[in-house]
């Protein structure tokens, strides 16, 4: 039986390999099953794999897919990747990059410089492929693997179709070698946009499509351009209504025109015709050559929920954004990050099922302020009515002379993450300031007199004593929690942590959300700030 | 006292949203009548005839 890639391979990752669960004679069943190996199923696997939990990923292909999406990676999804054993790769081989130009017509308008913090491990983003941080992120299986992490990832391993049980979920898959079953305590569904399960499952998938084309091309020069993201409205060299120029690893340009609606997409895809639209950009004396192009068009949607029993949904399975803003793996990579501790401890029977109710609401939370910014953002860039044109022209004439304009300009706010302002999982904020770290917020990375302080949270829950020490470890609710004393106060760490007070203490949650503070340690708050997030101390079930 | 030209607006993605959605469905001389009335209601708020003269400088 042979089995028709869907798209074409950049890099072979997963051959397929015959499995002896093919060769079984009743269903094995597998604690947790991903299905996707795409950067979210990949982090899925990855981080349960390291949690101690045997992990099977399926994947319909054999690696990775050759073509332009996500360039564009922010920190707080670097942080992440450092966690998981893959952030130096990605560091060492994407693009820094802080400055950027906005024209209208052939005028700049503006150039802003998104000037960096200091006392970061991580830089705001990085420009680097898809196809690399897909494939830093199988490296680091790999690694996880040697170091006895159990995560195995199965190449042209379709899922064909489901059955959810209660506490099972029967999966069919098929194989070049034909089809088999196995079965899932756990099925985590990451399977994209298009998602198979979710149609098997017969779950909607609403929200807005906008009504526009827009065409990828990235193309190989060693042009010296600078290392800036440069953005058109209303392009000079009439192609579309925007146009975009950003630097990728490898020499590599990701070049965007916004085509509009009604468009002949085979003539637009013919090379010379690509070819004509980035000769003008470029001003046709440069160079180059085409490595891909694509045309995509864009929606902003979010299933209902995520959990459906125990098939989970996560990544763009279960929300899918248009990509201004790079928000689309930037928060998919949040959605495990959020998931793996849940059903870590609801695995190891630490923490009732319920908990990954959590999931559900802080997600989806997640998704609403993603699809917000990113609607609006394509709002600015393709104005629905005359009206909205005059005034999104407006503001960029206004934008050219004023700097009061230049925030209502709208090419992509992006990628942050979520703070989940009042959900049930966070304690008390007995302190005040500073805001960016209260409770409901991710901890903020800081320098220590030895690293940095994201670096020194373990997989599980952390008490950080700033100015006042912590036991280094103590058992609560059945947890391991780890206590982490600094004593030296860096003034990035004041600024971040203490504001003005002396001391301060953090509870931190294992995918670094900052749980509760006080002024003060007292083991006793600590233990029922710990139940309320592990979801014991639920008020509302 | 002179025209704030800086950036000043609390939240300008949701300012021009709503801008956006007091829009919606209307006509291109209804948009414009709104205009209209919304210059005037902000200009009562600046109330002063110099930033005003400075305003309408900034706007040509
Ligand atoms: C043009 C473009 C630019 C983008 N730019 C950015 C950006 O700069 N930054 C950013 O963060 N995001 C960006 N995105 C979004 C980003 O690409 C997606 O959010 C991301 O790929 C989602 O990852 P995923 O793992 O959820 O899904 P996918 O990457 O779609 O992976 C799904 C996987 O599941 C597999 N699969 C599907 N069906 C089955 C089945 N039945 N059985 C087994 N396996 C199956 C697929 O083959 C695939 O490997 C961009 C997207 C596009 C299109």
């Amino acid at each position: 039986m042979t089995m028709q890639d869907r798209y074409p391979i950049a890099f072979q990752l997963y051959p397929y390999q015959r499995s002896a669960d093919q060769d079984a004679k009743a269903p094995v069943t597998h604690p947790v099953v991903v299905v996707g190996g795409g950067p979210i199923g990949l982090a899925t696997a990855l981080d349960l794999g390291l949690k101690g939990h045997p992990v099977l990923a399926l994947d319909d292909h054999e690696g990775v897919g050759q073509g332009s999406r996500a360039i564009c990676f922010v920190r707080r999804t670097l942080e992440i990747a450092h966690r998981l054993g893959a952030g130096a790769e990605m560091l060492a081989k994407g693009i820094v990059w802080q400055k950027g130009r906005v024209f209208h017509d052939s005028d700049e308008i503006f150039e802003f410089d998104l000037l960096p913090e200091d006392g970061h491990r991580c830089p705001a983003f990085i420009n680097l492929s898809q196809i690399h941080f897909k494939k830093f992120l199988v490296e680091a299986i790999e690694r996880a693997n040697a170091d006895c992490a159990k995560i195995e990832i199965r190449g042209k391993n379709r899922v064909d179709a489901i059955d959810p049980g209660k506490d099972e979920t029967v999966v069919d898959i098929s194989t070049p070698d034909g089809s088999y079953q196995i079965k899932a305590n756990w099925l985590i569904a990451c399977d994209g946009a298009r998602s198979p399960i979710r149609d098997m499952m017969g779950l909607g998938f609403d929200g807005r499509v906008f009504e526009d084309n827009f065409l990828m091309a990235d193309v190989k020069m060693t042009a010296d351009f600078l290392t800036e993201r440069w953005f058109w409205f209303e392009p000079w060299f009439k192609s579309g209504s925007s146009a975009l120029l950003h630097k990728q690893p490898d020499d590599i340009w990701r070049i965007d025109f916004q085509l509009g609606w009604d468009i002949d997409r085979e003539k637009e895809l013919k090379e010379e015709n690509v070819r004509n639209r980035v000769d003008q950009m470029l001003g046709g004396k440069v160079e180059y050559e085409l490595d891909w192009c694509s045309i995509y068009t864009f929606q902003c949607r979010r299933m209902e929920k995520f959990c459906h029993g125990r098939v989970l949904f996560a990544g763009d399975s279960a929300h899918q954004v248009s990509p201004f803003g790079a928000r689309g793996a930037n928060s998919g990579i949040q959605d495990p990050e959020n998931l793996a501790w849940k059903l870590d401890l609801a695995l190891r029977g630490h923490a009732p099922e319920t908990l990954l109710h959590s999931y559900d609401e802080e997600r989806l939370a997640a998704a609403d302020e993603n699809i917000l910014n990113s609607t609006r953002s394509t709002d600015f860039l393709t104005p629905k009515f005359e009206a909205s044109k005059k005034l999104r022209d407006a503001v960029l004439t206004l934008a050219a002379r004023h700097r009061f304009a230049r925030p209502l300009v709208n090419s992509g706010r992006l990628s942050v993450p979520c703070v989940y302002d009042s959900l049930s999982g966070f304690g008390p904020d007995a302190i005040v300031t500073p805001k960016r770290t209260r409770p409901d917020a991710p901890a903020t990375d800081a320098p220590l007199a030895d690293g940095y302080l994201l670096d020194k949270l373990g997989g599980g829950f952390t008490v950080i004593g700033f100015g006042t020490s912590i036991p280094s470890a103590q058992n609560i609710e059945g947890l391991h929690v780890a206590g982490l004393t600094i004593d030296e106060i860096s003034p990035e760490t004041r600024e971040r942590y203490l504001g003005d007070e002396a001391s301060a203490v953090y509870l931190i949650r294992p995918d670094q959300y900052v749980v509760a503070r006080w002024a003060e340690y007292d083991k006793g708050k600590i233990a029922s700030a710990i139940r309320q997030a592990i979801g014991k101390d639920n008020k509302c079930p | 006292m002179s025209l704030n030209l800086d950036p000043n607006l609390v939240d300008p993605d949701g300012f021009y949203q709503a801008l956006l959605d007091a829009h919606e469905g209307l006509d291109a001389a209804q948009s414009a009548e709104f205009n209209a009335r919304l210059i005037f209601v902000l200009a009562n708020q600046i109330g002063d005839p110099e930033l005003l003269a400075q305003a309408l400088e900034a706007a040509k």
